[in-house]
């Protein structure tokens, strides 16, 4: 029907938001375009949130207009929004996990009365386009992430959208639901839907766009036009899309923009080693825990790592990484089995005795687990040391003696703070990451577990952290490394093991391409079983 | 022990019950609506006691049971409007500005009762009763349960028709959801204060109304700080609850088991201390709460505040 | 140098703003309030002054400051470390029952120093172990403390009477109350006054506490874990046994308090006695901003207000409850005046972080469904 008609234009004019000290959209422009899948592609902090969150109706623009075939639309609220037939997939699930499907469609809807019977209806035809099999009745909670995207799709065009708007939806996904979300995307199309698909990686933003745009520091610095996409063959988008996304950095990145910005296939950057000629430095037996209310807990794992390795454990976000984490840490006691540090027993070693040794943890929660907001840099760097000579003596802190340390370290890794004495909260994600990193990696460290090192981070940072970490292997530092990302497993890790519900599913020693299919493989698969 | 069997005796008991249980259902229906939407009022004690004595002295005045009613569910309604203002639209401290509010509705009915009332001892008399045809009839139950003011039956009712409405309707999902995850609500196109603001006024005159029928129907009077930490109980009752109204309804009925079976027993000739009866309902809330620990469910999003963007 | 000496006496300027402003507006609403009442809230200010002040009655209110204090710092132990002891009623009177209850036996049967020595050693450990059952929730369950201590608080006031009307009941008198402690067996006169030393005891404890918080190792553990559970999880700091640690000694200073009020002040207790100490003392505490040194001159005024203002109240046609309304009003502006400082970036919070955005969870365990 609509898609007999002229296309419709959504057209964004000199959009511009400002938060106190970053302007983080200036004077964005462009159009979208019915029928079309449109691009966004940028960097963390590039702007790309803000706009949605415009067009959303979270946020007011504080200049520029959004208007609809010409006709001015003043998106005031997220029910303006709805209103106007916009439908965004937030890149945190908006979900009530305690909600079944049915009622998180529902929610919003107008009426006294819960219409189950015609919510029903509506969620088979939906199911129908998006070729999805949602059951009405499961709890938001118990459906795995592919399943709660769809359920997020089907509540964004509830109400028979104009413009879906997907923010990052590949980010949590295996390799094998993105393709089927890129079938559901296409077939949303079909109906003429504009969508706009929001992506930091450069090869998602080619196959799946019929335009690009690129963002960086809240500016449209590029755009690529349906009729130019179609013209270039694969390397000339790239090369056009590169050049925008990096601008004047793309000199100081080099070689490494294209696999940064996620245009290629990932693949292995660290040098290989022999791990049978090299000594084990971590081995968990069986290791189980029990932790704190319902959190996923880690069951019966067995791991080796070895000295000058990158071990990367893959999984979905909650699948008992981060009790893994802890419990190599020390944070959490292991309830069954062993760890054996350098041949020691270190099973009932707490914190700081693993700390001594040299086994270290850098947090995903770097807010609120890794530093304390309220205290200065200076004092986190040296957090993990408190009472310890010589930056204490008899209980009293030695103020020289730890901003002495703390000026080496802030020297060393680059962070940028005004002062020693500046409020970690106040700084950047980037510099708190860097402040772990530092803490983490001095004084002896031989073992470090490192927990979604460069989840929200600017690529300048990514490329920092990764090179930090690769290093530290280099010189025979052994590193865990858990993460959601994996293009960042690949690039980095020697072997990569899969994680689900609490328990290694499988194992990839990543030696040749096809690495990330495989681990995908292992990650659906166990899902799948556990369903 | 024959007294224990004897009709008239089950008949007062089981009445006893009803009387204890219901100003406790209604307050802790009051905190549940409340909660579900994500608002903790610590300051129920306080808002029960405003309730109670604006019931009491209304139905004083007026000589009208029901006018009573209506003044306490007004005067829950006012005392949570501080809640209303300070907590749902200025996004302050629940927690201190729950104690506030007990504090001044502790201080405030207590110097009320003694500035007005404390002369001579009043007493309310009984409100007017409704008995049910034929089911009064029924020996033993029926005089107990079917011979109850006729605002024990509509408290009943505007029980139901609020787990209704929570369960059934459209403002219920998003009263739940506010509790729940408020930025889904949001992104839904809901207003999260608007349900809050709701559900805080809703709450608000059911713990009045409960509070009221303590003063009103249970007790026939007031005293100063006659509530005594049901509260309290009931902020425990609507958290084992977790949110499922018929829960609060059979957990409260329980309650006032426990406290009407002390002045049972001593009909039958067992002493036990006033102070033992006090502290039965919260020994069995302690162990409910040690045995249960790990089991029990509030919504998520309790307590805090919500403004967009923060996450 | 110049602008920095500038920036710490306009903070300085600030935080008493912020610590005063509440407690005035909150006086100005309760003389409406009074006004609205029919009473006159000039009589009753300056039947304050007058009660509560002049002549020996400061010191009257000196030494219903002794266990004021002990209870504000007691408070702030637990609020620093970010946990909600609201049970303070229940604790306080158990420690005063031991003092009550034991004292009699104890000073006829050795040397009244050591008799004192073992009441507030019992009184300290009474107070720890009655804390123990909503630490250990917390600790291991994360049940929230604020319900499980308010509802051990309802049960140890029971336990307190029933000893009261039971075992410690003195048989020589009608009412249900214990046997006198003779006078010569209190605690002493601070020479020259009628205060007793208990006065000094709290403000010696409040001094250390103040020098443990702000100058030790373990003071910034504390304000780690004060800050972020989490945060102190991860640099090796046992919360299990922090949160045991803390609502131990909150409540062991809350029974202190007690015991050195019966055994400065009242020398026995009748049943049914509360003086609910805790809840004038929190909104107090607040505005010191979890400061022991800093609360004792806000505890001293209150202790005025008290002392002043139960007879005055009774003047101006009121009851003492009256308090119970300025203090919550208290409680009411601070959380204003908070608010338009946050927004106008006054000064220093009255609350720390964690207090401030504590998410009321009865039971964290049940909250841990994944939601993303």
């Amino acid at each position: 029907m609509s898609t007999l008609t002229d296309p419709e234009v959504i057209s964004l004019r000199e959009i511009t938001k400002a938060f106190p000290g970053v302007v983080a959209n200036d004077r964005i422009s462009l159009d979208i375009v019915s029928g079309q899948v449109h691009c966004l592609l940028g960097e963390n902090g590039a702007g790309k949130s803000t706009l949605i969150s415009i067009l959303a109706g979270l946020q007011q623009p504080d200049s520029g207009s959004i208007s609809i075939n010409g006709v001015e639309a003043a998106i005031t609220s997220p029910r303006a929004s709805v209103d106007y037939g916009i439908g965004v997939v937030h890149q945190h699930s908006t979900l009530v996990p305690a909600f079944t499907v049915l009622e998180n469609l529902m929610l919003g809807e107008s009426g006294v009365m819960q219409e189950k019977k015609r919510a029903k209806e509506r969620l088979d035809e939906l199911s129908e386009l998006l070729g999805a099999e949602l059951d009405p009745q499961a709890l938001a909670s118990d459906l795995g992430l592919g399943q709660q995207q769809q359920v997020e799709i089907a509540k964004a065009i509830w109400k028979g959208s104009r413009l879906l708007i997907l923010d990052e939806p590949t980010s949590m996904l295996t390799p094998q639901a993105i393709e089927h979300l890129s079938e559901s995307v296409e077939r949303v199309k079909a109906q003429g839907l504009a969508v706009v698909f929001i992506t930091h990686k450069l090869r998602e933003a080619y196959s799946m766009g019929d335009c690009v745009t690129v963002l960086r520091s809240g500016r449209n610095v590029g755009h690529i036009s349906v009729e130019e996409l179609a013209s270039f063959d694969e390397h000339e988008a790239q090369e056009s899309i590169l050049r925008a996304m990096f601008g004047e950095d793309i000199n100081s990145v080099g070689d490494d923009a294209a696999e940064l910005a996620g245009a290629t296939e990932a693949v292995r950057e660290t040098r290989s080693i022999d791990l049978s000629s090299r000594p084990v430095r971590l081995e968990l037996d069986a290791v189980s825990s029990r932790g704190l209310g319902r959190d996923v807990d880690v069951d019966g794992i067995s791991v080796k790592v070895h000295e000058g390795e990158i071990l990367g454990i893959a999984g979905i976000d909650g699948h008992g990484q981060g009790a893994l984490a802890e419990v190599v840490a020390g944070q959490r006691p292991a309830s069954a089995g062993s760890l054996r540090f350098d041949g020691e027993d270190v099973t009932k070693l707490g914190v700081r005795g693993r700390q001594h040794l040299g086994v270290r943890y850098v947090t995903d929660d770097r807010l609120h687990e890794g530093t304390v907001g309220s205290m200065s840099v200076a004092l986190n760097l040296v957090i993990k040391r408190i009472g310890e000579r010589p930056f204490w003596r008899f209980g009293q802190i030695q103020r020289k003696v730890v901003d002495a340390e703390a000026l080496r370290l802030i020297g060393e890794y680059g962070i940028r703070t005004p002062s020693p004495a500046t409020r970690a909260g106040t700084l950047s994600g980037g510099n708190i990451q860097k402040i772990l990193l530092a803490r983490e990696l001095t004084d002896g460290a031989r073992l470090v577990v490192v927990n979604k090192p460069t989840y929200g981070l600017d690529l300048k940072t990514v490329h920092l952290v990764r090179e930090i970490l690769i290093e530290f292997a280099a010189n025979g530092g052994s590193v865990i490394l858990l993460s959601s990302d994996l293009d960042e497993l690949v690039e980095l890790s020697h072997r990569i093991e899969i994680m689900s519900g609490g328990k290694i599913v499988g194992s990839v020693v990543n030696d040749k391409p096809g690495t990330a299919e495989k681990v995908g493989h292992f990650m659906t698969g166990a899902i799948e079983g556990a369903q | 022990m024959s007294d224990l069997l004897s009709a008239a005796f089950v008949t007062v008991f089981i009445a006893s019950v009803i009387a204890q249980a219901m100003p406790l259902v209604l307050a802790s229906v009051g905190e549940t609506i409340g909660e579900q939407a994500g608002v903790l009022n610590l300051g129920i004690e306080g808002v029960m006691l405003i309730g109670a004595y604006s019931g009491f002295i209304v139905t004083l005045t007026t000589g009208n049971f029901w006018l009573g009613m209506l003044a306490g569910a007004v005067g829950g309604i006012v005392a949570n409007l501080a809640m209303l203002v300070l907590n749902v639209w200025l996004g302050l401290n629940q927690i201190v500005i729950g104690l506030a509010i007990t504090l001044v509705g502790e201080g405030i009915t207590s110097v009320l009762y003694l500035q007005n009332n404390a002369k001579s001892v009043t007493s309310l008399g009984t409100a007017p009763e409704l008995s049910v045809p034929f089911l009064s009839d029924i020996p033993v139950i029926g005089p107990a349960i079917f011979e109850q003011s006729a605002i024990f039956w509509i408290a009943l009712v505007l029980v139901v028709i609020a787990g209704l409405f929570l369960a059934k309707t459209n403002w219920g999902l998003s009263t739940r959801s506010a509790g729940q995850k408020p930025s889904s609500l949001d992104a839904a196109g809901g207003s999260v204060i608007q349900i809050r603001s709701i559900a805080v006024i809703l709450g608000g005159a059911f713990v009045g109304l409960g509070g009221a029928y303590l003063a009103a129907i249970t007790t026939s009077t007031f005293t100063p700080f006659i509530t005594n930490g049901l509260g309290f109980i009931a902020i425990v009752i609507t958290m084992l609850s977790r949110g499922r109204i018929l829960v609060v309804v059979i957990t409260s009925f329980v309650y006032g088991f426990a406290v009407a079976i002390g002045p049972a027993l001593q009909v039958l000739g067992y002493n036990v201390p006033a102070d033992v009866i006090r502290m039965i309902p919260f020994i069995v809330v302690i162990l409910t709460l040690i045995i249960f620990a790990r089991s029990s469910v509030v919504p998520p999003a309790l307590g805090t505040p919500y403004s967009r963007g923060a996450r | 140098m110049k602008s920095a000496e500038n920036d710490k006496a306009k903070n300085l300027l600030d935080g008493l703003v912020r610590s005063i402003l509440p407690v005035i507006l909150a006086l100005l609403v309760a003389g409406l309030i009074m006004l609205a009442m029919g009473s006159n809230p000039i009589d009753f200010f300056s039947g304050v002054w007058t009660y509560g002040v002049t002549g020996s009655n400061l010191q009257r209110s000196l030494v219903l400051s002794a266990p004021l204090i002990l209870v504000a710092v007691g408070l702030i132990v637990a609020f620093r470390g970010q946990l909600w002891n609201l049970g303070y009623n229940g604790q306080y009177l158990l420690g005063a029952v031991v003092a009550s209850g034991a004292g009699p036996y104890l000073f006829a049967s050795m040397p009244a120093w050591l008799a004192t020595i073992v009441i507030i050693l019992g009184a300290l450990l009474v107070g720890a172990v009655w804390s123990l059952v909503p630490a250990i929730l917390k600790a291991r369950y994360g049940t929230n403390e604020i319900i499980t201590s308010l509802v051990m608080s309802f049960i140890g006031v029971g336990i307190a009477n029933l000893l009261i009307k039971g075992p410690l009941k003195d048989p020589n008198t009608p009412q249900p109350q214990t046997e006198v402690i003779a006078d010569s067996y209190l605690l002493p006169y601070i020479p020259g006054t009628v205060i007793h030393i208990g006065l000094i005891i709290a403000i010696v404890i409040a001094i250390v506490a103040q020098f443990i918080f702000s100058r030790t190792s373990f003071g910034l553990r504390l304000d780690i874990f004060g800050a972020s559970p989490k945060a102190a999880r991860h640099v090796g700091i046992n919360s299990t046994w922090m949160v045991i640690l803390l609502f131990a000694v909150s409540s062991a200073l809350i029974a202190l308090a007690g015991a050195i009020d019966v055994l400065g002040q009242y020398s026995y207790q009748r049943a049914n006695w509360d003086p609910h100490y805790g809840d004038a003392v929190m909104p107090f505490v607040f505005l010191a901003r979890l400061s022991p040194l800093a609360a004792i001159p806000l505890v001293v005024f209150y202790a005025i207000l008290a002392t002043g203002g139960t007879l005055a109240a009774q003047q101006a046609g009121l009851n003492a409850d009256f308090l119970l309304v300025i203090v919550g009003l208290i409680l009411i502006f601070m959380t204003i005046t908070e608010y338009v400082g946050d927004r106008r970036k006054l000064g220093q919070s009255y609350l720390p972080p964690g207090l401030k955005t504590t998410v009321v969870r009865l039971f964290q365990g049940g909250t841990g469904r994944k939601s993303s």
